[in-house]
């Protein structure tokens, strides 16, 4: 680094008072008052006073330090402590660890800042700016020096030596590009995101409990999240969220002539109706339904569908409907899913209508 | 202590003996910076970007960035057998059976949302004062990319924990990749290494965010701060400061104590916070399961303006040649943020070709003088405002009880409605404010003071203003609009350039066109001997202790404001004399 600042004795000429400093637009500015005396420079009392306050800041913090050892060994992670005025506990090791240590670092900041501030010199100082470009003759100098070694390496005239560099620095961060390819790797088979758990004869099953649902089980204007029964087959092989982020649904019962319109004729099983959980606009999982309306409102970015008109969107940003699982019972009396949705689920993708 | 000397003389010498460092040493110790408060704002994001640091290691110690599943058995009682992924499960083990660990983790967060804030807040400063101007406009760019980096690690940084709440964000995240023309299913599937979520997401993450976004922000603040070292800060204008100089304190002792003081002061208020105030419970929100959501979720403050740019935007969807393109994720996700940095970006080179200013400046702009860039300014942010209300708009319609579509509609107008009422109010403020320091300069400030003249009449008596503040306004600088460009040279050959200059000039226009000048310095003189002469005759009215002196022409010594005690009374008294026979000398 070249800091060309001039040293300290060279500022002390432009420091002494009203000067006029500088002109702007015919005006004369005029320049640093004089230094007004603090009441610790004039007071040896108040010297000793802020000297004194600044002392006390330092041990201040080792005492909290010292504290803070005792509290960690002392107290263990799990006590509370009830807070005053409130209703509520906190966590005694984190408040006692917190408080001690933070009052440790900031009093070390604050015992710091008195000192400058109280004790220290306060007559400003001024230095000297430069400007920042160089001058010709530098500038100069550096091309030459430049062109010099340019010529002298013949990268100019080796046109061979050049074209075959340049070919070659283009190609050689290929590899590092082409590695990543096995970011995800296998096959790109986009196919799956437009399949998902359900197919023709899936049991419907309550989500987290996995009991099969009998249609008296959804009560008219309840709601269930459910999942195919075969999601618990993937379960612990990876973990089935993938599984899960797609096939999530949610069941909802209303008077069959409340139902306007529905995305296949007779999808419903007497007033029952699927729809999949997942958000058409960026995937949260839908959950606040609200019995009156039939709407189903996500909670992530208020895009709100009606279910009892096939699910299409009535506000929000999302804009395609919810898909419908087209259900009915088997012979047992237990709901199941008809076949796979019809469309893909979840946000929208690039290839989705492909 | 001599002997402390002795030991510090051998160890500078065995150094400059391998790095002739004296003259560093010489130079850096010496360097002067000026003081201000809002110069502490880059400090802070400094100093919480430091401790941020520190506390990440910390975690590192313990947390797993896996997302293999376990049977959670730790302490805390709620979640016990139940399954999630081992990230969680170390991050619940950090918050409740490593002591310390909650205070370091809710240390990070907290230093995190700080960081932001303080960049925001500095990058406010720096803009509406036009410290970005000549010599400065790349370390404005390396802000920019700090500030987007910073947003980047703090996303990065609350997935960790793989919650419920973070495991939304990376959903949002992810249906925001899908909304990407042509190579966004396939962008999505190698960042997730498959399908959403996919077991792979947590690791990457802690590489980008423990490793590569740090390591890129370490370096470009390294670089924002020897540029600003080597150009030297800049300076408000004041009696004393000019353009050709830097006026403050030194490095050594004064800004080692103060800035050093000040790190320990954000460390310390940052760990006060987070032993005090809880911060992402993430063990309230469970593990993360895709078909399960809170109500009322919300981002870190700082991603709230692309939330509400994804709430508010209108739901259109279109299928081109069987190809879909969402443009109700694409636009507000991709676009709107793309837009807002490369704008913000570019604004330095887009005002100097506007004004035409090649000068270097180290004098900082008061935003009122540069009106039309502080209305841009405020029309900036109250734009980024209103999409951050709309990131809360269910909250707000919970709390207030409105309706949330209701919100969200006027959200959707104001977005285009309110910026460019708030640009024209805020320049017509500028302008105002301009003519009340026109005003000032001319007719000194108001006192307050009322006085009875013999024949009845009551005046209000004008002081002359401080020669602080008379130097501020007298630094007002000289800015003119760019002319129209002649439409053909002296010989009549048509000048090619004349269309885009003249759009130019006319932008220039708009720029300038309406600055208040200074009084001329005739003017001036003619108010300084009105005022001197208004306060002569009011003075043997006024009692010895609110007695207005006139210093210098325009300059007020009044004795009043200085302390009470007499002693300290006396010491201003005798300086005042000083200066006055001083100033009698060299007159004479």
């Amino acid at each position: 680094m070249t800091d060309n600042s001039p040293t300290p004795q060279s500022s002390s000429a432009a420091e002494t008072g009203t000067d006029v400093v500088a002109r702007n637009q015919g005006h004369d500015i005029p320049g640093l008052p004089p230094h007004r005396p603090r009441q610790t420079d004039i007071d040896p009392r108040a010297a000793k006073r802020a000297e004194r306050q600044v002392a006390l800041m330092f041990l201040a913090s080792a005492l909290m330090t010292v504290l803070f050892v005792i509290a960690f060994v002392q107290i263990p992670t799990t006590d509370t402590w009830p807070v005053p005025f409130f209703n509520a506990t906190i966590n005694a090791s984190n408040t006692a660890l917190g408080v001690t240590f933070g009052l440790a670092i900031f009093f070390i900041g604050a015992g710091a800042i008195q000192w400058a501030k109280k004790l220290m010199p306060d007559k400003e100082v001024v230095q000297l700016r430069h400007p920042l470009k160089s001058t010709q003759q530098e500038r100069d100098e550096a091309a030459e020096v430049f062109w010099d070694g340019a010529d002298e390496s013949g990268f100019g005239q080796r046109k061979i030596i050049r074209r075959s560099l340049l070919l070659a620095m283009g190609l050689f961060p290929i590899p590092l590009v082409v590695m990543l390819r096995d970011l995800a790797p296998g096959p790109l088979d986009l196919g799956v995101l437009k399949e998902t758990l359900w197919e023709e004869g899936s049991r419907i099953v309550t989500d987290p409990l996995e009991r099969p649902v009998r249609p008296a089980d959804v009560p008219i204007g309840g709601v269930v999240s459910a999942m195919p029964a075969n999601l618990t087959e993937v379960q612990h092989e990876e973990g089935n969220l993938n599984a899960r982020a797609k096939a999530a649904i949610i069941l909802v019962r209303m008077a069959p002539e409340d139902i306007q319109s529905q995305q296949g004729e007779g999808w419903d099983y007497q007033g029952i109706l699927a729809f999949s959980k997942i958000c058409t606009h960026v995937g949260c999982p839908i959950a606040l339904y609200q019995q009156r309306t039939h709407h189903l409102l996500c909670p992530c970015h208020q895009s709100t569908f009606d279910l009892s008109d096939s699910g299409n969107v009535v506000f929000g940003p999302a804009a395609r409907a919810l898909p419908q699982l087209p259900i009915t019972v088997d012979e047992e009396g237990f709901l199941i899913a008809r076949s796979d949705f019809d469309q893909p689920v979840g946000p929208s993708f690039w290839e989705r209508d492909r | 202590m001599s002997a402390t000397v002795n030991a510090g003389k051998k160890a500078a010498t065995y150094v400059d003996d391998r790095f002739a460092s004296a003259n560093f040493f010489k130079r850096s110790l010496g360097k002067v910076f000026p003081d201000h408060w809002s110069f502490m704002l880059g400090e802070i994001a400094l100093y919480s970007f430091i401790v941020i640091l520190l506390s990440g290691t910390f975690l590192t110690f313990w947390f797993k960035p896996s997302m293999v599943e376990v049977i959670y058995d730790g302490s805390y009682a709620p979640l016990k057998g139940v399954e999630m992924s081992e990230a969680y499960a170390s991050t619940l083990d950090i918050s409740f059976d490593i002591r310390g660990g909650l205070l370091m983790r809710q240390i990070h967060h907290w230093a995190a949302l700080f960081f932001v804030a303080a960049i925001s807040v500095h990058l406010l400063r720096v803009f509406f004062t036009g410290a970005f101007r000549k010599p400065r406009e790349f370390n404005w760019l390396i802000g920019v990319g700090l500030l987007t980096l910073a947003l980047v690690a703090g996303f990065a940084g609350y997935s960790l924990p793989d919650d419920l709440l973070s495991g939304t964000g990376l959903r949002i995240a992810q249906g925001i990749m899908l909304s990407i023309p042509l190579v966004g299913t396939y962008l999505s599937w190698f960042v997730f290494g498959g399908e959403f979520p996919g077991t792979d997401i947590i690791s990457r993450l802690y590489a980008v965010h423990i490793l590569l976004v740090p390591g890129i922000i370490l370096a470009l603040v390294t670089a924002h701060l020897i540029m600003v070292w080597y150009q030297k800060h800049t300076q408000y204008p004041g009696p004393g400061r000019t353009n050709e100089n830097v006026v403050g304190y030194r490095l050594m002792p004064i800004y080692m104590a103060k800035a050093g003081g000040f790190f320990f002061a954000v460390f310390g208020i940052t760990t006060l916070v987070a032993g005090l105030v809880t911060i992402n419970p993430i063990w309230a929100y469970g593990p993360y399961t895709p078909d399960q959501v809170t109500a009322g979720s919300q981002p870190d403050w700082y991603i709230g303006w692309l939330e509400g740019a994804l709430r508010l935007m209108p739901n259109v969807e279109t299928v081109i040649f069987g190809f879909t393109i969402s443009w109700n994720i694409f636009i507000p996700a991709a676009v709107v943020p793309g837009l807002v940095f490369t704008a913000m970006a570019l604004y330095p080179w887009f005002e100097s070709w506007v004004t035409g200013d090649t000068k270097e400046h180290h004098i900082l702009d008061r935003p009122r003088n540069n009106p039309t860039r502080t209305g841009i300014g405020v029309m900036a942010l109250t734009f980024y405002i209103l999409l951050w209300i709309g990131g809360g708009n269910d909250l707000i319609a919970r709390f207030f009880d409105v309706s949330v579509n209701a919100i969200t509609w006027f959200l959707r107008i104001g977005i285009f409605v309110l910026p460019p009422i708030a640009f024209v109010i805020t320049k017509r403020i500028c302008l105002s404010l301009q003519r009340r320091d026109r005003e000032k300069l001319l007719h000194g400030r108001e006192t307050g003071q009322i006085l009875r003249l013999p024949h009845g009449e009551f005046i209000e008596i004008h002081g002359p203003i401080s020669v602080e503040e008379r130097a501020v306004l007298l630094s007002k600088p000289e800015v003119e609009p760019l002319a129209l460009p002649p439409t053909e040279d002296a010989n009549g050959v048509k000048n090619k350039k004349a269309g885009r200059n003249r759009l130019r000039s006319r932008l220039s226009n708009w720029f300038y066109g309406d600055n208040i000048p200074l009084p001329t310095p005739e003017e001036l003189a003619a108010a300084d001997a009105h005022l001197a002469h208004e306060i002569e005759q009011t003075t043997p009215v006024l009692d010895e202790a609110t007695a207005l002196r006139v210093g210098t022409p325009g300059v007020i010594a009044d004795e009043g404001v200085l302390h009470d005690d007499p002693k300290l009374v006396a010491a201003a008294r005798d300086a005042a004399r000083t200066i006055e026979a001083e100033r009698g000398e060299n007159k004479s």
